[in-house]
């Protein structure tokens, strides 16, 4: 320690006291996040104080109103430049606005948007007791079951929680891919987790299975974030510092030291390699990578229908965000170390979530696997470490997420007497009773599937690009191997919709209200036009794709 | 002056495109209209000739850019056209026959209901061909031999209610396809060698020879012998001549202009054109000479053993080209004279098979000569035309054909050395066989006695079954339902017998006007190229020696058919009689070779896919799936698995990452 660190030592912590100042906030640069924050809190007082009767619509009319003011606050950063050239770290360095953050921020706005329509649907289910009923259990805290149930249902309510909940969720994904210190993404992890887990509980019909959801996913979740937890905790024994720029800066030997009280722990390489894995080991749980996927097809399937599309889609993209900024701004020094590992799990996670899928029979399960073996695709991307992995995997996300929740909202469409119909078996013939609904989700599939002129073949396209030109293309045979074995699955619903006889006691397909055909037109849209006309948004993601540090 | 050669081009586009689009209404005139715009081309031509030779002779090339087709970078493919001495003989020759068989069309399809098409179609096959003669780039050039073979196609099966011109359609368009695949390959070879296609750079001059000049002898060798066998698909040269007998399925004005005059001849065009590239690879010019020699000798045999008389023209026409791509062959001593063979073919063929069908016009449609005899009464007009053309045909001194085939095989022996020895004894072969056949083909159809009276003909392509008024043509032209009533022959009307007419003066004086001053030789020389060669024997020595082999060949078939009555059912005939009327067994070979040898190997190819394909695709399958069966039994629905998976998880994965900073 030279003397100098020593004297400037010695001298701060001889400041006094009152030289701290208040915290400098760039509250506008953080509207889309307030915003959203905002409108959850006032969305609690709506629940509080506005006849239950009108509280649907208020609290409709809010999460809209809310949802399109943050995206509108996100491309106003963007245009005015805070997206490339003006970009920064903003809040005392706990936030970056910077153009992956806006770009990821944009796109969790837009899917959690087309995601609340599904929220919003009340025509599928048959009116209960002469109301209207949305997915969601009448009272949470009844007893499935119980008298407590029936008198609620009877009295027609209807959780409108579910509207404040997806407020505090997207908020928290918000803030997830933007952290840029460990304890505001530890925050934002939990600010967006537990609203989920109250969600995952929430199902009308199926109350046992979505509530059993719920508790493996909280109890799952709370395994996941303990680690990553203990791996910031070791970062910071590292580091000396939760600041991911700083840990950067200590990864690489240009700063040696901050904290006097942490110099026996100071850049122990152990620390920083386990803290390190531990971190991506939470990020990796939130994405579905093997071999911390296992919630997935639970609490996919257990879900209210409307929480798994808006899940699949938005926490997927919170979390490659926050992996994506974790391993190219914090640990790009350790690329040595982590891309094998990486790779890994990356196979793993492709061939495993296709290969299992094989031989799934619930369509929700089909596709919490399909969405596993999509993880590793990504993750190809992710490894690429160069700034086109960066921008291919923002495309993929933002092509993926419309996909999804609009296939899972087509899901809550095919219906019998038990509520929805998932089991696969009663798909069949669906083409022949329902041409355009199974035409709707034949898009969606060929886009899981990556066939071209659907958004999954650009995206998949240039995550594989992007993985091969940054060396990895033994990944890309993997990669291309696992889409073989995906493709079978989906064309194999195809088959099962257009040319399979229809079984008499078949599900009837339900004629949804605007909100649905909303969303699942916005994602047929979203996904032709990224198949047709790609490079618009390529070029849109490959300007977003670099970080601030 | 060069904005005219589009409209060259135009003129019959815009005919096929009307007639095929503006549909019945347009029955009435639509011949007319076909023949109109077919005249209104060769006008066009007139002109440019005209303008051509008030040029000095190295000037008279003109060129016209279109437009830029594929404008790729180091891809550049335009839509432009030359026009030289070469391309004008072309242009005149197609046009001018083409007018003459489009007005004999019409009086010749005039009972059958789909003349517009009809009409139509040969529009099309004018545009087509003539985009091939100007093109001045072998892209451009195979479009338009794409669509010369297209209009073959749609004309030979244009009465495709029988079975046997469908099929004869198909074979055409079939064995074609082998020799277009030829000219793709050599256009694709031009492209990766020299970067372009286009003449001009490619190919230069005869005396400065351009990018051609600068590939290895083995490259031109290729690129040449695939410009070859596209010759050979599309001039019915062996092995490729399988298809032109039977494409006398079509209507004969469709045989006389295009499986005769034009279309056939398009590889003749294609070699000399193509010259620069030949001249310096002599590899495949000794093989462009044998096809040639043997296709003159193999169509001359089959010409002598068939019936038909169109399949005895046909065989003809197959033997007088095999002249013509032997000249090409012997390089710049030949090219011109093949070119002038081909002008003055192209009149005593057309000539010809105008006077065959003006005699099956009057017979009922019977092609069997052994069903005719003594038709000279009937017919006097057909008669004199075709006795013109045969006389052109088999060199009768003075005529078309004297000059032109006498040429041709001076040019064989100037060769030098055995190659000119054998290849000058085939030419003096051929030209002692075509003219026992040809003379046969006169007997049979105009002399002898009266075979068809008490012989109620029936049409082998008619059968009388079929409603042959209803589709008029060769079927029944002015006869209606009499097909299996005894003929009454009589001359065909003035529309049919005035092209005959201008067509005979062709055969009669087209040689003479060429040879005499060499006129033929000073016009295309700034093409081509010339040289004497180095000939063994005098040209007086040639002359008298063809004058030998033809009194003799005369004299062997008026053994054989003038002196002997000709009986009405064939007579078995020799081993070679018998293989000639099986086209030398060509079908046989094909069938044998090709068709089994293709049925074993998609066959087998068939068995590999069911066993090894399917059995390594299904194997794969079957395993994936057995493994998804097993993974998915890991998904048990406990958290506390669950938890215990994502506890080895990450304790693997901090073991790897630490492992990975050991090692």
């Amino acid at each position: 320690m030279s003397t100098a660190v020593v004297h400037s030592l010695w001298t701060t912590a001889a400041d006094p006291i009152s030289k701290i100042g208040a915290p400098k906030i760039e509250y506008a640069q953080l509207a889309p996040t307030l915003i959203v924050v905002g409108a959850a809190v006032v969305g609690i007082l709506v629940e509080a104080f506005v006849p239950r009767r009108s509280r649907y619509y208020a609290q409709l009319f809010l999460s809209v109103v809310a949802l399109v003011a943050a995206f509108a606050a996100v491309v106003a950063l963007a245009a005015d430049g805070y997206g490339t050239t003006k970009a920064h770290i903003a809040a005392m360095g706990a936030i970056a606005v910077d153009g992956p953050a806006l770009f990821l921020q944009g796109t969790i706005l837009l899917s959690a948007l087309v995601g609340l329509f599904t929220f919003a649907e009340r025509r599928l289910d048959p009116e209960a007791h002469g109301s209207r009923v949305d997915s969601f259990a009448a009272q949470a805290a009844s007893v499935p079951g119980s008298d407590s149930e029936k008198a609620a249902v009877k009295a027609g309510f209807t959780t409108t929680e579910v509207f404040p909940l997806l407020l505090f969720a997207v908020a928290g994904m918000l803030v997830f891919p933007a952290a840029n210190d460990l304890l505001t993404l530890f925050i934002a992890l939990e600010v967006f987790s537990l609203p989920l887990y109250l969600l995952c509980a929430l199902a009308r019909r199926k109350r046992l299975l979505s509530q059993e959801a719920a508790v493996k996913y909280f109890l799952l979740g709370s395994f996941a974030s303990a680690f990553t937890l203990f791996g910031i905790a070791l970062l910071y024994g590292y580091a000396g510092s939760v600041s991911y720029a700083t840990i950067a800066q200590v990864v690489d030997g240009t700063v040696t030291n901050v904290s006097p009280a942490l110099a026996d722990t100071m850049g122990n390489d152990v620390l920083l390699l386990i803290g390190a894995a531990m971190i991506v080991m939470g990020l990796l749980f939130k994405v579905g990578a093997v071999p911390f996927h296992m919630w997935t097809p639970d609490v996919y399937q257990g879900a209210p229908t409307p929480v798994t599309g808006f899940m699949a889609a938005a926490t997927k993209v919170a979390a490659f965000g926050a992996l994506l900024r974790i391993l190219y701004v914090v640990l790009p020094g350790l690329r040595w170390d982590w891309r094998p590992v990486m790779w890994g799990v990356a196979v793993v996670t492709m061939l495993g979530g296709a290969i299992v899928a094989i031989t799934q029979t619930d369509i929700k399960r089909l596709l919490a696997y399909s969405s596993i073996a999509h993880a590793g695709f990504i993750l190809a991307g992710v490894i690429a470490t160069t700034p086109d992995g960066v921008s291919s995997v923002l495309f993929y996300l933002a092509a993926y997420s419309f996909v999804t929740i609009g296939a899972f909202a087509v899901v809550t469409l095919v219906r019998d007497a038990g509520g929805e119909a998932t089991h696969l078996s009663k798909w069949a013939g669906l083409g022949r009773r329902s041409p355009l609904v199974a035409a709707v989700f034949a898009v969606f599939l060929l886009a899981f599937a990556g066939i071209p002129l659907t958004s999954g073949f650009a995206g998949k396209f240039a995550v594989f690009k992007a993985a091969a030109e940054g060396g990895a293309a033994p990944l890309v045979v993997v990669g291309v191997i696992s889409s073989a074995i995906a493709a079978f699955f989906y064309i194999r619903v195809i088959v099962l919709m257009f040319f399979s006889e229809p079984r008499p006691e078949g599900p009837t397909v339900a004629v949804p209200s605007p909100l649905t055909m909303t969303t699942i037109g916005v994602g047929v849209a979203v996904t032709l036009v990224l198949g047709v006309a790609p490079q618009y948004f390529l070029d849109l993601a490959s300007q977003a794709g670099v970080f601030v540090r | 002056m060069e904005n005219l050669i589009a409209l060259l081009i135009a003129a019959p586009l815009l005919g096929a495109a009307v007639l095929l689009v503006g549909g019945r209404r347009l029955d009435a005139v639509g011949h007319w209209l076909g023949t109109l715009l077919a005249a209104t081309s060769f006008v066009i031509g007139l002109v440019l000739f005209a303008d051509l030779l008030g040029k000095d002779a190295e000037d008279r090339t003109l060129t016209q850019h279109l437009f830029s087709w594929i404008p790729v970078e180091g891809f550049q493919a335009d839509v432009a056209f030359q026009l030289d001495q070469l391309s004008m003989t072309f242009v005149l020759l197609i046009t001018g026959v083409g007018s003459l068989i489009h007005l004999y069309s019409i009086g010749y399809m005039e009972h059958d209901e789909r003349r517009r098409r009809f009409f139509g179609y040969l529009n099309l096959f004018l545009a087509a061909m003539l985009l091939l003669v100007l093109a001045d780039n072998y892209l451009l050039l195979y479009v338009g031999w794409e669509g010369v073979g297209l209009a073959s196609y749609l004309l030979i099966g244009f009465w495709q209610h029988k079975p046997s011109a469908a099929t004869a359609a198909k074979k055409a368009f079939l064995v074609n396809r082998v020799g277009d695949m030829g000219l793709s390959i050599a256009i694709m070879l031009m492209f990766t060698t020299f970067g372009t296609f286009a003449f001009g750079p490619l190919l230069g001059t005869h005396e400065e020879p351009g990018l051609a000049g600068g590939a290895s002898e083995a490259t031109l060798n290729g690129i040449a012998l695939m410009l070859l066998l596209a010759a050979c698909g599309k001039s019915a040269q062996v092995p490729l001549q399988s298809w032109l007998g039977d494409a006398m399925e079509g209507p004969t004005p469709v045989s006389a202009l295009i499986h005769a005059a034009t279309m056939v001849t398009a590889g003749v065009y294609l070699i000399v054109r193509s010259a620069a590239i030949f001249n310096l690879a002599p590899d495949a010019q000794l093989v462009v000479t044998i096809v040639g020699a043997v296709t003159l000798l193999f169509g001359a045999i089959v010409g002598c053993a068939k019936d038909d008389i169109k399949k005895a023209l046909a065989g003809s026409t197959m033997s007088q080209i095999g002249y013509m791509v032997l000249a090409a062959g012997l390089g710049p001593i030949g090219y011109v004279f093949a070119i002038m063979h081909l002008v003055t073919h192209g009149f005593f063929k057309a000539g010809l098979f105008l006077g065959a069908g003006s005699v099956m016009h009057g017979m009922n449609d019977e092609v069997d000569m052994r069903k005719y005899g003594g038709l000279r009464k009937y017919m006097p007009v057909t008669f004199i035309t075709f006795g013109l053309g045969y006389l052109a045909i088999i060199g009768f001194p003075g005529l078309s054909g004297f000059f032109s085939k006498d040429k041709i095989i001076e040019a064989a022996f100037a060769k030098g050395g055995t190659e000119g020895w054998i290849l000058g004894g085939c030419a003096l072969l051929g030209a002692a066989i075509t003219a026992y056949y040809m003379t046969r083909v006169m007997l049979m159809t105009f002399f002898g006695e009266e075979r068809w009276k008490n012989q109620p003909t029936r049409s082998p392509q008619a059968p009388s079954a079929e409603p042959a008024a209803a589709y008029g043509g060769d079927a029944a032209a002015g006869h209606g339902a009499a097909a299996t009533a005894e003929p009454h022959p009589h001359e065909s009307p003035k529309s049919m017998t005035i092209p005959m007419i201008v067509l005979a003066f062709g055969s009669v004086f087209a040689g003479g006007f060429f040879s005499i001053g060499d006129r033929f030789l000073h016009w295309l020389e700034p093409v081509t190229g010339h040289s004497h060669g180095d000939s063994p024997v005098s040209a007086l020595t040639v002359t008298l020696a063809t004058m030998v082999v033809l009194v003799i060949g005369v004299a062997v078939a008026y053994a054989q058919y003038g002196r002997r009555p000709v009986p009405v059912v064939a007579p078995r005939g020799s081993l070679l009689t018998r293989a000639a009327r099986r086209d030398l067994l060509q079908d046989d070979f094909n069938h044998v070779v090709l068709v089994r040898g293709g049925e074993h190997l998609t066959r087998s190819l068939v068995y590999v896919d069911h066993t090894l394909v399917d059995g390594v695709v299904n194997g794969t399958a079957a395993s994936v799936g057995g493994l998804s069966g097993r993974m998915r039994k890991l998904q048990n629905g406990y958290a506390r698995s669950y938890a215990v998976s994502m506890f080895g998880g990450v304790a693997i994965l901090i073991a790897a990452t630490l492992l990975m900073r050991a090692v």
